[in-house]
């Protein structure tokens, strides 16, 4: 405010060349968007233009360079990213929340302070990395169980972690926005402790718990390495969680190297949905930013 | 800061309480000791076959035996051309962004809100668009360059908010000072408010650091997989994290250098992390700043 009501104290000729510039800099960060999606729509034009609703349809997914040699059904792998998704979201949400109650109200500071720290850590920690660890010790544990161990459950599983952060850190800045008068004014009124955090702290961060559900959705729709290297993928609804699954990203990682013409496109259009999807679920995490 | 907005409730209560009071304990621990099982895990298996010759030799058969060499080059290379691509641009957009656009006007809203759509696309869509673009209609085939373009792409969203965050959190009475002064807003920006927000700065340019080391599928066909020693950045290369994924996917008995070669991974990436905090103690504390 003060800033731009001081605006005429400047040299007003280098400073409107200068901000110009830096005007044009953001501009071009932010149209960035548009040619990823101008680019993408491009290359999937080929296969939304010749195969349409058969990418959903067709019974199976033999894809080939051209429309009438191969079967185009990606409708098990729309199902395996949209399963994976769903469960990882299911179990991160309450793990995430549980854990940023508990930072915020139940550990003594310094725990608090290791407990983030650690969590931190979770969050830099690579997919490769993360894939790695669900090859070689999870997906052997679940194999145990049931083979053949690379599985629905341990991508759900690995995702969960991978996301937890998320819901976590955006969860616990929404516990802190809660004005804390409404939550001494409850403590005065002698509720208990989980009495408060249930009916007061809860309700009034709801807002930004979902954020961070969405948020971490997105996250793991978009997840490609982790997935890609403890899932299986094998072409199927899954059955069950001991089934493997193929998610849309690992698809795309998968065939990429080697896909022509139309199978390339149809991977393409994948890629599209994908961006479309988490663009929609980002615009819905705004607005409810916008709301609390 | 936290501890004074920090409400105490009271620890008192019934069987619920207590109750409740387990159960987050519980979870708690159990979201620590998976955390500290994944890292062990990996000190475990990785630090044996961790020696000087691991971080200096080529690999060899396929990356079973041999080092990573030319792999650490590759991943400086693109790390590099990353940076070199998207710092400037953010920060000329994050200051486009804090001060010479108005304040919660709507070009400063909208271009903000869009690099945050920006900065949630999937890295895969990034790899697709990098595909297309780079190695495709610019010709620049599977290369670092076009690895390193793509990743700039990728890490500009998160640059741009951090540095933009960090020089809005410069109080406006340095403005108006400079302003006071007679100094041109061009001239103050150079001279006050970015050395003043340095420390955010460099917070960003970590992160953004970070994203790219550990970014995997947005190289895997923009950079391409080749081993050997890049010979310019028009060559191909493979990145640390291809690395890892190639050798335990796709080579049969790579399991001890994919750990190895994750340890040198996570290494790295904590080492980058611990030295900024350093940094933005020591800075905070040279420009005699109270938070």
């Amino acid at each position: 405010m003060i800033w731009f009501g001081s605006w005429h104290l400047f040299r007003p000729n280098l400073d409107a060349q200068v901000g110009s510039g830096l005007r044009l800099a953001a501009i071009a960060a932010s149209s960035l968007v548009l040619l990823i999606v101008s680019f993408l729509a491009h290359e999937s034009w080929p296969a939304i233009s010749s195969l349409g609703s058969r990418m959903v349809t067709d019974a199976s997914w033999h894809p080939s360079a051209k429309a009438s040699e191969g079967t185009f059904g990606m409708w098990p792998i729309v199902v395996g990213t949209l399963v994976v998704t769903g469960g990882a979201v299911m179990l991160a949400s309450p793990l995430g929340v549980v854990s940023a109650v508990f930072a915020e109200f139940y550990a003594p500071p310094h725990v608090a302070v290791m407990f983030r720290g650690l969590i931190e850590l979770l969050a830099g920690i690579p997919s490769v990395v993360f894939g790695l660890w669900g090859l070689m010790v999870l997906a052997p544990l679940i194999a145990r169980v049931s083979p053949p161990g690379q599985s629905l459950l341990a991508g759900v599983v690995i995702v969960t972690l991978m996301i937890l952060p998320t819901v976590m850190l955006v969860t616990g800045s929404a516990l802190e926005s809660v004005p804390r008068e409404r939550v001494r004014g409850a403590v005065a009124l002698g509720m208990g402790r989980f009495a408060v955090i249930r009916h007061v702290v809860i309700p009034g961060a709801r807002a930004g718990i979902v954020t961070g559900m969405l948020l971490g959705a997105t996250r793991a729709m978009g997840e490609t390495m982790a997935v890609l290297m403890v899932c299986g993928n094998v072409v199927k609804i899954p059955r069950g969680v001991f089934d493997p699954v193929r998610t849309l990203t690992a698809n795309m990682a998968l065939e990429m190297g080697y896909a022509l013409d139309l199978h390339r496109s149809a991977l393409y259009t994948s890629g599209l949905a994908l961006l479309v999807t988490s663009m929609g679920l980002v615009a819905c995490a705004q607005w409810l930013g916008r709301e609390s | 800061m936290k501890s004074t907005s920090r409400v105490q409730l009271p620890t008192s209560g019934g069987q619920g309480e207590l109750a409740v009071t387990v159960v987050m304990w519980l979870v708690a621990s159990l979201v620590a000791m998976i955390l500290i099982g994944i890292v062990g895990d990996l000190v475990w298996h990785g630090i044996g076959g961790l020696r000087w010759s691991f971080l200096a030799d080529s690999p060899a058969r396929a990356g079973r035996s041999g080092g990573i060499a030319p792999i650490l080059v590759s991943t400086l290379l693109i790390l590099a051309i990353a940076m070199a691509v998207a710092l400037p641009l953010g920060l000329a957009a994050a200051i486009g962004l804090s001060d010479f656009s108005r304040r919660g006007g709507a070009f400063a809203s909208i271009v903000g809100r869009t690099l945050d759509v920006l900065a949630a696309v999937p890295s895969i869509v990034f790899g697709l668009f990098g595909n297309a673009v780079f190695c495709g209609w610019m010709g620049l085939g599977y290369s670092l360059l076009a690895g390193g373009l793509t990743l700039a792409c990728m890490v500009l969203p998160i640059l741009v908010r951090t540095i933009e965050a960090s020089l809005r959190s410069v109080p406006d009475d340095y403005r108006v000072a400079a302003a006071s002064l007679g100094i041109s807003r061009t001239r103050a920006t150079w001279s006050v408010l970015l050395p003043r927000a340095s420390a955010g700065i460099v917070v960003g340019w970590v992160l953004g650091i970070g994203r790219v080391l550990a970014e995997t599928a947005a190289l895997l066909f923009t950079s391409g997989y080749v081993d050997r020693m890049p010979r310019g950045i028009t060559d191909s290369g493979r990145s640390l994290s291809v690395h890892i994924y190639d050798l335990s996917m796709n080579i049969p008995g790579g399991t001890a250098n994919a750990y190895t070669a994750s340890l040198v991974l996570v290494g790295m990436l904590l080492l980058i992390n611990g030295m900024t905090r350093v940094t933005v103690h020591v800075c905070l504390r040279g420009s005699g700043a109270s938070e």
